[in-house]
């Protein structure tokens, strides 16, 4: 498996530069209404000590909880499917709608889905897939995965929309405006929420207590593709659950603010039973989350309740864009989860970090995202993944700079090819550094050398 | 009150007046300080890295250099983050402006005059990791102890960038590894400076000076450096 090559994507997302602009004043717009929201909240930094501790909780009793769900979920009317992995969850979502005879399936954003890889694994049986969320409508006529949990389409610009829109639902291509972009791909969508034999959301949150699971969105998409076919089939991470209809109260004051610095999202959903004449199924998949909630360290990550917070404020996803990750999560929360899922493949993603820890401050499940890199980097050290070029480097300045005598010739040799050395040697395509910035002035000495002289 | 002075690697080689700097500020202010003659690095990098068994050898000469001082002070944010928080090498292990704000208690520098427009940079470091100022990301009260040390300079005007603690994609050795995004952060952050009308940028942090100034100097831009501890020193310019 070839390892993602995260500085390599990131240049090319770079090149363009009305791209990275525009993403990143975006972005960094969010993180601003997020802090103002925040801050109207006098008890924000309590409200994540309390989200986090009620996560905690429930995670270190996941079992449980998930039991209580299915018997409640189940005496309400609901159909439960427990799926070990994404094969099995692929597998029980197409018997499922085989039970049916749905050849349309309309579907609202869920990450999980994108996780298990379910749309080809369903367009492969001769099922129509259709994405009702604009961002990943967006996405899936542009045959790209979402680059942004909650935004999925924010690294493109309103051109590159309309020329995907004119290229797949024959729009005028010489129109770009937002209202007519929005309209046109409603228009399109409209019909196959009449024409679909099945619907599908994911879940927010999986209420223990009530058997109930609560979705929250902002377009509407979700409530039409769950309540206007017979079937209604929900995704839902066993990590998503929470103890009591009174826990979600905690999250649902936080999940928008720091999503999108708004307070609420517009739709706050909550499913409980199937309605008359029609099927509500729950799959609850594990696909490697068991795994990980036994992982020392690396656990509290599925504290997660996928805001995009640490996206957001992320200065390294701000300028690489989502889509050089590689992975179906990106940012800081993706670098944490996905070498859970292919160590070798993802070893390059903790180094696409300066450590600086906004991710962590914003996190509203105070995840320790920046700690979890930093042990990540550990991991996949010990594990032999990283790059023999960075391994030679990290084992020979291991070796200079415990030896006093090997360091200061090392001191000298580099302050006399900063001194001697032309400018066409020092900036070559092998130095790094130099591409895109001035190396420092060699001084006459080293402090070292001043100390001992003048003291 | 016994202080080892430790100066990081890179100080060393390329900016041996922040070391003096800090030298004579500290003994300016009457404290008892010495410079350990063998000292190298802190192993930052390498653990930094993923790679603690290459590090130890460091950290281990770093503890036999620093173990008989009652404190530690370094001009640098992110190496006294490795030695005090991650690596555990001395507890008593201060940044130079959390030493002087928190340990000295010093509320003057009257022979310090800086009558220039300053932007102030302190590393993530320094900020998330040592505490050293309150972060934009967390309500509740504003606070910097790098900025109430530099406002007390004579003359100092100090101006705001539109993101004043934003990382500016230094971060060890990503700055390689990672180069086109670390120099784009680089360049917004050094373009936020000159936009807010700084003449200076002056930080607690070399290692975020390297590189910014090395992305300033790239950019053309009329921006100067200086670290925090030549201004509290007296440095004019």
């Amino acid at each position: 498996m070839k390892r993602v090559d995260h500085a390599e994507a990131s240049s090319h997302f770079i090149k363009s530069k009305a791209h990275v602009e525009f993403h990143d004043k975006r972005l960094w717009d969010l993180r601003g209404k997020r802090d103002r929201e925040a801050e109207a909240i006098p008890e924000w930094e309590e409200l994540r000590a309390l989200a986090s501790a009620i996560k905690e909780h429930t995670l270190s009793h996941l079992g449980d909880y998930l039991e209580q769900f299915d018997r409640n979920a189940t005496a309400n009317g609901m159909q439960v499917h427990w799926a070990r992995d994404a094969a099995e969850h692929n597998q029980i979502v197409h018997d499922v709608l085989g039970s049916f005879g749905a050849r349309v399936l309309v579907k609202s954003k869920s990450m999980l889905t994108d996780e298990c890889e379910m749309r080809p694994f369903l367009e492969n049986r001769g099922i129509e897939v259709i994405e009702t969320d604009l961002g990943e409508r967006i996405q899936q006529l542009d045959d790209e995965p979402p680059s942004h949990i909650v935004v999925p389409a924010v690294h493109k610009l309103r051109g590159d929309v309309a020329e995907v829109f004119s290229r797949t639902i024959g729009t005028d291509p010489k129109k770009s405006d937002v209202p007519y972009l929005a309209e046109s791909q409603r228009r399109h969508t409209r019909p196959y929420y009449l024409k679909a034999g099945a619907g599908m959301t994911g879940a927010n949150f999986a209420v223990a207590e009530t058997g109930s699971f609560v979705v929250c969105t902002n377009e509407g998409n979700a409530d039409l593709s769950a309540n206007l076919p017979r079937l209604h089939i929900a995704s839902i991470g066993i990590e998503k659950l929470i103890p009591r209809l009174e826990d979600l109260g905690v999250f649902v004051r936080m999940l928008s603010r720091s999503a999108l610095g708004s307070p609420i999202t517009q739709i706050t959903s909550h499913f409980r039973a199937p309605r008359p004449g029609s099927e509500l199924h729950v799959v609850l998949v594990d696909n490697g989350r068991s795994e990980r909630l036994g992982m020392e360290g690396f656990w509290p990550s599925l504290k997660c309740i996928r805001c995009g917070a640490c996206m957001n404020t992320c200065p390294v996803y701000r300028r690489s864009g989502g889509l050089s990750y590689g992975a179906t999560y990106s940012g800081p929360i993706g670098v944490i989860i996905d070498p859970t899922f292919n160590l070798r493949k993802y070893s390059a993603l903790p180094f696409a970090s300066t450590l600086n820890g906004s991710c962590t401050s914003v996190c509203p499940v105070k995840i320790d995202i920046h700690e979890q890199i930093y042990r990540w980097r550990k991991v996949i050290a010990e594990r032999n993944q990283l790059p023999m070029v960075k391994k030679e480097a990290m084992r020979i300045a291991g070796r200079v700079l415990s030896s006093p005598r090997l360091y200061r010739l090392a001191v000298k040799a580099a302050q006399a090819g900063l001194d001697y050395l032309p400018r066409s040697m020092i900036y070559n395509p092998l130095n790094a550094w130099g591409k895109q910035r001035e190396l420092p002035k060699a001084p006459k000495g080293s402090f070292r050398d001043w100390y001992l002289k003048n003291r | 009150m016994k202080v080892g002075l430790f100066i990081p690697c890179y100080v060393d080689a390329f900016y041996p007046e922040v070391g003096v700097a800090t030298l004579e500020l500290l003994e300016r202010l009457g404290v008892e300080v010495r410079y350990p003659p063998d000292q190298t690095c802190c192993g930052q990098p390498m653990a930094n890295s993923g790679c603690h068994e290459d590090a130890a050898p460091a950290e281990r000469l770093f503890v036999k250099n620093f173990e008989h001082f009652d404190y530690v002070v370094s001009p640098s944010g992110s190496c006294t983050h490795h030695v005090r928080e991650k690596a555990k090498l001395h507890p008593n292990a201060f940044e130079l402006t959390e030493f002087l704000h928190d340990v000295l208690k010093v509320r003057d520098f009257p022979w310090a005059e800086f009558p220039h427009k300053v932007g102030l940079h302190v590393s993530c470091a320094g900020l998330r990791g040592l505490g050293l100022a309150s972060t934009s990301e967390i309500a509740g009260p504003a606070f910097s102890k790098p900025l109430a040390l530099l406002s007390k300079v004579k003359g100092v005007q100090i101006v705001q960038p539109t993101r004043p603690d934003e990382c500016c994609g230094f971060g060890g050795t990503f700055s390689v590894t990672e180069e086109p995004v670390s120099a784009r952060m680089g360049y917004d952050k050094v373009n936020d400076h000159h936009a807010a009308g700084a003449e200076y940028i002056v930080t607690p942090d070399p290692s975020c000076m390297m590189h910014q100034h090395g992305c300033a100097q790239r950019l053309g831009l009329d921006l100067k450096f200086i670290h925090l501890a030549q201004v509290l020193n007296g440095a004019r310019a």
